[in-house]
């Protein structure tokens, strides 16, 4: 009865670059774990270098996540609701740090706020602060490279979100600020969840710009993606062993957002 | 303590100019159809569109003016919109307590206030529920609520009944129409249904094309409508003409007997339920009786009205059965025939 007419096969001039392409975004992550010393795994995972570096990361990237969300949802707002002319504009230069090479907002950091930077030489003389080659420096350095995941992520949801609830509320007698807190917040806050935890995730990951504003001082700058470059060429295992935790730490935060985005209100 | 407002509102092609005066206790029901800026003077009032020039004064205290703008959140209003906006992560009594927390009321005072508005309106029990899980009535009657705990003094209500279905209607109607008489301030109601609009109003301002065409009371309005929009809400056969006597010459064509003398300009209206039908020209009693064609037949609950061209144009409301005798269909040429005592003439 129910007979399949007409699309018959794939065609081949799609499928085939299709499973190529399905194979070159997998079999790298799947040689990685043919590659693992499994026997060595635990001994290497609970090493102090790892620990050391792991423990860095994450509080670098969680730091520069909350810092991220104290500057990045008032940006989005301004962005999304204020009127403010030349917005379009504006949104366009939030995404810059998206596309630039890490490397370059690295120099440019390092031009604004290393030590004789535009800004950095009055932190230095006033307040004695100098941020390169720090551990401030590197959740600086991941901030600036991640934040725009965040800005995009709540704009949209801001965008989306209907404006005339805003309205209900002044006619109620809120204040603007009162608003945003207890009406605008909580209706995007799926959208501020998902783009808080890609922020993270990029945080994390961030190499270019950390090597270069804020170097490599195991303890201090060295993070897992800093760590996993140097073990390469001394201890082969260690890298492959750092490269698993922070496969698996994507990968965790791939399954949360997609809760999220599943069940999440709304 | 009065408001008087004198709201002009430019925005792009469209204009409002409506003067509205509202007092303590009054309902004045704001009717016109879609588009007619019953919607931006709800605005313009509640703050949330500053006026191109006019004023808004309640009392003493002047809320918009060429010198002065309060903005919403400073104006004691409340508003129930069209579809509520309840905020959907809070539930029924965190909604209710919103504007007086935001005026200053401390927590616990706001959420025992609020608790005694949601028991005023019949949701005893319904505090702690989430406004996505009230029906249609019980989620209109939260957002009464929500706009009367903080004591306003200008009620705003948007088709506060719209997105209601019949049955539920016609109850909360009635709710409403306790609450509001209740009230000791003023009170706009927007609405485009003239029953919503007749039941609740003390005072009716029809609004056409951002201009007011005609106010008065409901009864007032529904005897003697100004323009063929008011006529067709409160459903009359509706004329302009000019009177000697008491016949009326039709601007439109034809002519019509009225019971009393009058002159000059007038209107002449008749319920089509007075209009007979007949196959050829009625004979006998003094009747206004007139040619007319079949233009269209439509089926309501009980009855069926039949639109005729001729001069004039008419509308008539006949039965079923009298539908069967005519056999009528489009096209048709019959005579209408309505009695003098039937019409109801007043000056322009």
């Amino acid at each position: 009865m129910t007979r399949h007419r007409g699309r018959g096969r794939l065609p081949v001039v799609l499928a085939l670059p299709a499973f190529v392409g399905l194979a070159f975004l997998l079999v790298p992550l799947a040689g990685l774990l043919v590659k693992a010393p499994w026997g060595s795994l635990s001994g290497q995972l609970f090493s102090a270098e790892v620990g050391e570096a792991l423990r860095l990361s994450l509080i670098c990237a969680s730091l520069a996540t909350v810092l991220c969300l104290l500057l990045g949802i008032p940006l989005a707002w301004l962005l999304a609701r204020s009127g403010l002319p030349g917005r379009g504009f504006l949104r366009a230069l939030v995404t810059v740090p998206l596309v630039l090479p890490p490397v370059v907002g690295g120099v440019a950091l390092l031009l604004v706020l290393g030590r004789r930077g535009l800004i950095g030489q009055h932190l230095d003389a006033w307040f004695g602060i100098s941020l390169p080659f720090t551990t401030a420096g590197v959740v600086v350095a991941e901030a600036f490279v991640a934040m725009p995941f965040l800005v995009i992520s709540v704009e949209g949801a801001l965008r989306a979100a209907d404006p005339r609830f805003e309205e209900a509320a002044a006619t109620l007698g809120a204040s603007r600020w009162l608003t945003f807190r207890r009406v605008t917040l909580p209706s995007v806050l799926p959208g501020v969840v998902a783009g808080g935890v890609l922020c993270w995730a990029r945080a994390l990951g961030e190499f270019g710009a950390t090597i270069t504003f804020a170097g490599n001082f195991p303890g201090e700058t060295t993070t897992m993606p800093l760590a996993v470059y140097l073990a390469l060429e001394t201890d082969p295992d260690a890298a492959i062993v750092l490269s698993i935790v922070l496969l698996l730490v994507s990968v965790g935060v791939l399954a949360g957002l997609r809760d999220r985005w599943i069940s999440g209100p709304t | 303590m009065t408001l008087t407002a004198e709201l002009r509102v430019t925005r792009g092609n469209f204009s409002l100019d409506l003067d509205v005066t509202i007092a303590s206790g009054e309902v004045v029901a704001l009717l016109g159809p879609n588009g007619a800026g019953k919607s931006t003077a709800l605005r313009a009032l509640a703050g949330l569109l500053p006026l191109t020039s006019g004023h808004i004064a309640v009392g003493e205290s002047t809320w918009d003016s060429a010198d002065a703008f309060v903005p919403a959140e400073k104006r004691p209003i409340g508003v129930v919109f069209q579809d509520y906006l309840l905020f959907a992560h809070m539930s029924a009594l965190e909604n209710v307590a919103f504007g007086l927390r935001a005026r200053g009321t401390r927590r616990a005072e706001a959420r025992a206030e609020a608790a005694r508005w949601l028991g005023r309106v019949g949701l005893d029990g319904y505090a702690q529920t989430r406004p996505r899980s009230l029906s249609g009535g019980q989620a209109q009657r939260v957002a009464l609520a929500r706009a009367l705990a903080t004591g306003p003094s200008l009620l705003l209500l948007d088709e506060p009944l719209a997105a209601l279905d019949a049955s539920t209607r016609l109850q909360v109607r009635s709710e409403l129409g306790r609450h509001l008489a209740d009230f000791g301030g003023h009170t706009l109601l927007v609405t485009h249904d003239p029953l919503d609009a007749m039941v609740l109003a003390d005072r009716l301002v029809i609004l056409e094309n951002g201009r007011a065409v005609q106010q008065g009371t409901p009864s007032e309005v529904a005897r003697r409508p100004r323009t063929d929009y008011v006529a067709n809400l409160v459903g009359l056969n509706f004329y302009r003409g000019t009177a000697t006597g008491t016949s009326v010459a039709l601007d439109g064509g034809g002519s019509l007997t009225v019971p009393a003398p009058v002159d000059g300009p007038v209107h002449v209206v008749f319920p089509p339920t007075a209009v007979s039908l007949y196959p050829d020209r009625p004979s006998g009693s003094p009747r206004n009786a007139w040619p007319v064609t079949v233009a269209a037949i439509e089926q309501h609950a009980h009855t069926t009205r039949v639109r005729l061209d001729g001069a004039p144009a008419v509308l008539a409301d006949i039965t079923t059965a009298t539908l069967a005798d005519l056999r009528l269909r489009p096209g048709d040429g019959l005579w209408a025939a309505v009695k003098a005592t039937e019409t109801h003439a007043y000056p322009v």
